[in-house]
């Protein structure tokens, strides 16, 4: 009886995609648009390049989300665990070829696509961590020991990335976990212990860490102990966003993108580009258009009925909104540089793919927002 | 359900703190922004600016030399470039060649180039020759489309159009070496294709000619590569310099003096001590120093043993001969050891303990007074008047005509030349002054040197009322503004009354040793001293042979031809000196030269022509 009722969703289709979140299906385009703009001006005013592709990649993700969406809640529920398995492996696989080649690798070459396991972590962690935690009762969540479970499903992938070295995604699927953890109801001492304990890892970490990440935040640090070199980028930047002002210099007047100044202007640098060249006023009006993204996923947890589809909502906006703050706080100097992308907005394919497929999975808990879950798939 | 419930409440609670903390977040980096953007804004715009403009000195065009009559003799003129970008050729290598069939390019060259090209940025052009022709240009001009990367322009080269005529005076421009970079905080010196000057006037007044740097800002990618000019400031091109030469005269010295083999000759206004013309043979070609000359072509010029380099007229130290016999005359008659009318008994050998000191003139003079031992240029005269002044007296009258030190001219490494002094002797040489040694100073020989410059200085200061001239080129002028006064030297009037008439009877009297170099000019007197001096001892075997004064003796070997003038006689104007090296005797080698340049001197000067057109009056007295 319940397993037919998930073979047979009580929606159809058309009831699904009536139930869709539109306003926030039409938001998701209009950041992408910006970004669009920001890649054509990044070019020089071309729309080769990045923009064009960047058009390409967003409407095939954007049908991927769609699909996502209107697929049943239960389905991603019960694959959460094996989409994740797939995930550590594919990191392994990752971090073999990398030992294999000798140096830092973050790509999966699948002949059509370049694939980046790292950036597909952070949206099938928080997968898999909402369908723990949804099994979980408060007083299994209290048990420290039980808390080991959901640790190494933090740690596995954080440890795995790490090794790539790829400090800016270990940093954010840290945290988005932790995140995870702290909705799921652990006590707020546990966060201040462990907090504690990383504080005393510190030292060991640095030893452990690659010189050139050191330098980063040597450099984040004091910028001009190295203006020409590693920080280069940090003073170009601000130079670049600052010297914007108020109202900006003007689409395609950003003289320090469109002079090279600026490096990775079309990927981790891009809002550097687009607060020169619109001003304070464009880019806290982006920002703001951020914020709404986010705080439309925060609204869609919070009316999901299910404990699975609150967490993943969450866990997904959490996710996105730690994008652009790690991003942006890194462009204006505040963090150091870890190569976080701005998602919707850099170009490159699997960070985009990755939040659109979150998107996906938060649009998916919109629809069945009165779906029901029980605590374990057998019970489906 | 109680846990449910529970569970979910938790999770909302837990949510909005989460939420808050976003909120947080994002309300931080709008904070930022603003710190940025608005707070420092200014401060970021003024480093953007600092970043894309890159400001580059223009060379201002250098001002041109003139002569006293306004011609030019030293410009700029456009020279033709061609150069080649990299970046815009498809195949450099193609390009080059298709270069090379048009206009002729070595090799060499060719590859220099190429390595140039990948070596630098690809935007950067890299010069292939700056000295196109007219017709070459238009070749590659017309083959522009088959070109592609290959850019031509001009440049701005200087020119010398009386190319060796000129050179000593002018000097010339080159690139500038590590020492005058360092000596001169001029930012323009850093620039590749600035030139400084090396010799001459370019040198002397190169700080005025320079003129002062232009500023182009361009606007510049991070690479370096100019995107566009935003602003150009052309700066003050240098000044043009008008100089006292007068460019027909010196062309004239120039061709006058070319067929010897070695001499200098120098003209001055006696009045002003302007230098109106001034000769050095051999000369040089100074065009190709502008761009640095060929190892080879600079070691034979600087190895060619009559020194085409060095400007002999202040560089060239050579004995006065008798055309010092003025200085003892007027050193003994300052004194008044001697009067004009003391006399001297010449019998062609003077003696002086063991030591026997010859006169020119083998036979001997007989007895004669002052005005006819410089008319016939007796030596044992002045050996006679030298032993009675002594040379320390000898010395400070020569020093007061401009010999022995530097006149301060305006050309760089003008020589002293030498008057010897009892404690020059004794410091220099650490021997006591020989007696024997003022003889052969009396007749300007033994230490004595003196430039031509310096005898012209000397010629001019007898003739115009004792006025210590000094010679220039470009006309000082003191704090007021005002052209220099020159002080006088104080001397007995009718002692340097006798020695003008000496020089007068020189080319005038029935037994002058220059008759020959009486003026072709009707009513004006010209008055000089000859002066022939020895640059190698004469044997006893060779006096009595004559062989001293055979003209098959070795080049090297035969005595400096001197003549110093100044014309008109009764209203002097112009002073002449000229010395021929190894020309033998002055009168035959010198004065004749002297004569053609006086003449030329009085004919085409403003001044001259007045004198000539005034010469059917009576004269004067």
């Amino acid at each position: 009886m319940l397993r037919s009722r998930l073979r047979a969703p009580e929606l159809s289709l058309e009831e699904k995609v009536r139930a869709l979140h539109w306003p926030f299906i039409l938001l998701v385009p209009m950041l992408a648009m910006i970004g669009y703009a920001v890649l054509y001006s990044a070019a020089g005013g071309s729309h080769e390049p990045w923009a064009w592709r960047h058009a390409v990649r967003f409407t095939a993700g954007f049908f991927v989300m769609l699909t996502i969406a209107l697929v049943d809640i239960r389905f991603w529920f019960r694959w959460a665990y094996v989409i994740f398995a797939v995930t550590l492996v594919l990191l392994v696989a990752v971090d073999i070829a990398g030992s294999l080649s000798k140096g830092a690798q973050r790509w999966l070459n699948l002949g059509f696509f370049q694939l980046q396991p790292s950036e597909l972590a952070k949206v099938t962690l928080v997968m898999a961590l909402a369908r723990f935690l949804h099994a979980a009762r408060l007083e299994d969540i209290a048990r420290p020991l039980y808390l080991l479970i959901p640790l190494s499903m933090i740690g596995l992938p954080a440890g795995l990335v790490l090794l790539q070295p790829d400090l800016g995604t270990a940093v954010m699927l840290i945290t988005v976990g932790g995140g995870m953890l702290f909705l799921g109801g652990v006590r707020w001492w546990k966060f201040t212990l462990a907090g504690g304990l990383v504080a005393a890892a510190l030292p060991v970490l640095w030893a452990n860490l690659h010189d050139y990440q050191r330098q980063r935040v040597l450099t984040f640090l004091d910028p001009e102990r190295d203006p020409l070199g590693a920080g280069y980028h940090i003073i170009q930047s601000k130079i670049a966003l600052g010297s914007g002002g108020l109202f900006g210099r003007g689409f395609l007047r950003g003289t320090q993108s469109q002079l090279d100044f600026l490096p990775e202007k079309q990927t981790d640098f891009a809002f550097t580009l687009l607060a020169e060249e619109s001003g304070f006023i464009g880019a806290s009006l982006v920002l703001t258009l951020y914020f709404v993204v986010v705080f439309l996923a925060f609204l869609v947890g919070l009316r999901a009925q299910s404990h699975f589809g609150r967490l993943l909502a969450l866990g997904v906006g959490l996710n996105f909104s730690l994008y652009v703050v790690i991003n942006v706080a890194m462009i204006t100097g505040l963090i150091p540089v870890v190569g976080v992308p701005l998602p919707l907005v850099s170009y490159g394919g699997t960070a985009m793919m990755t939040t659109l497929v979150g998107f996906g999975l938060l649009l998916s808990v919109d629809v069945h927002r009165q779906v029901r879950i029980p605590r374990y798939p057998s019970e489906l | 359900m109680y846990q449910e419930t529970d569970r979910h409440r938790l999770f909302t609670r837990r949510a909005l703190v989460l939420g808050a903390g976003q909120l947080g977040m994002f309300g931080l980096l709008v904070g930022r922004l603003w710190q940025l953007q608005v707070g420092e804004g200014e401060k970021y715009a003024l480093l953007a600016e600092d970043n894309r403009v890159n400001t580059k000195l223009i060379v201002p065009a250098r001002g041109r030399i003139l002569d006293r009559r306004g011609r030019p003799l030293a410009r700029n003129v456009p020279a033709y470039r061609v150069r080649v970008v990299r970046e815009r050729t498809p195949d450099l290598g193609r390009t080059l060649r298709a270069l090379a069939d048009l206009v002729p390019i070595s090799p060499r060259r060719l590859e220099e180039v190429e390595e140039q090209a990948h070596n630098l940025r690809p935007f950067v052009p890299v010069p292939i020759r700056d000295d196109l022709s007219w017709e070459e240009v238009a070749r590659i001009a017309v083959h522009a489309p088959e070109l592609p990367g290959i850019l031509l322009d001009q440049a701005l080269l200087r020119d010398y159009p009386y190319g060796p005529v000129l050179a000593h005076v002018l000097g010339y421009v080159g690139p500038v070496n590590d020492r005058e970079l360092q000596a001169d905080r001029d930012p323009l010196l850093s620039l590749p294709e600035f030139r400084i000057g090396k010799k001459g006037i370019e040198k002397s007044y190169d700080k005025r000619l320079r003129g002062r740097a232009g500023l182009s800002k361009v606007e510049v990618n991070a690479l370096g590569r100019e995107i566009r000019e935003l602003d150009r400031d052309e700066g003050d091109p240098g000044e043009d310099l008008q100089i006292s030469l007068d460019l027909d005269l010196q062309r004239f010295c120039f061709d006058r003096l070319a067929q010897e083999k070695a001499a200098a000759a120098a003209v001055l206004d006696v009045q002003t001590g302007a230098v109106l013309a001034s000769v050095s043979i051999p000369s040089f070609d100074p065009r190709p120093f502008a761009n640095g000359l060929s190892s080879a072509a600079w070691k034979e010029l600087s190895h060619d043993p009559l020194f085409p380099l060095v400007n002999k007229c202040i560089r060239g130290q050579y004995p006065p001969g008798s055309t010092f016999k003025m200085m003892t005359a007027l050193a003994a008659l300052e004194k008044g050891v001697i009067d004009p009318g003391h006399e001297v008994f010449c019998s062609g050998v003077f003696t002086l303990g063991n030591a026997r000191f010859h006169c020119w003139k083998a036979g001997g003079h007989g007895r004669l007074a002052l005005v006819q031992g410089i008319a016939q240029s007796c030596d044992i005269y002045f050996y006679d008047v030298a032993l009675r002044v002594g040379v320390d007296a000898i010395a400070a009258m020569a020093r007061r005509f401009g010999l022995g030190d530097r006149l301060g001219v305006d050309l760089p490494g003008e020589r002293p030349g030498l008057i010897p002094t009892r404690a020059w002797k004794r410091e220099r040489l650490g021997q006591p002054w020989q007696k024997g040694e003022t003889v052969v100073t009396g007749i300007g020989q033994g230490f004595v040197l003196a430039t031509p410059l310096q005898l012209a200085v000397m010629t001019a200061r007898l003739c115009n009322g004792l006025k210590m001239v000094r010679p220039w080129y470009v006309r000082p002028v003191g704090a007021d503004g005002q052209p220099e006064e020159w002080p006088r030297i104080e001397l007995p009037r009718d002692g340097l009354r006798a020695v003008l008439r000496g020089m007068y009877e020189v080319v005038n009297g029935a037994r002058g040793t220059a008759r020959r170099a009486k003026l072709p000019l009707e009513g004006i007197a010209l008055a000089g001293k000859t002066g022939t001096s020895q640059v190698k001892r004469i044997t006893r075997a060779e006096r009595a042979s004559g062989a001293h004064k055979r003209k098959d003796r070795p080049w090297e070997e035969r005595d400096h031809a001197l003549f110093v003038c100044f014309a008109p006689f009764d209203a002097p104007r112009y002073a002449v000196a000229v010395v021929v090296e190894h020309g033998g005797s002055g009168s035959r080698a010198a004065a004749p030269v002297a004569r053609d340049i006086m003449t030329r001197t009085l004919e085409i000067n403003p001044a001259g022509a007045a004198l000539l057109a005034a010469r059917d009056l009576p004269p004067k007295g």
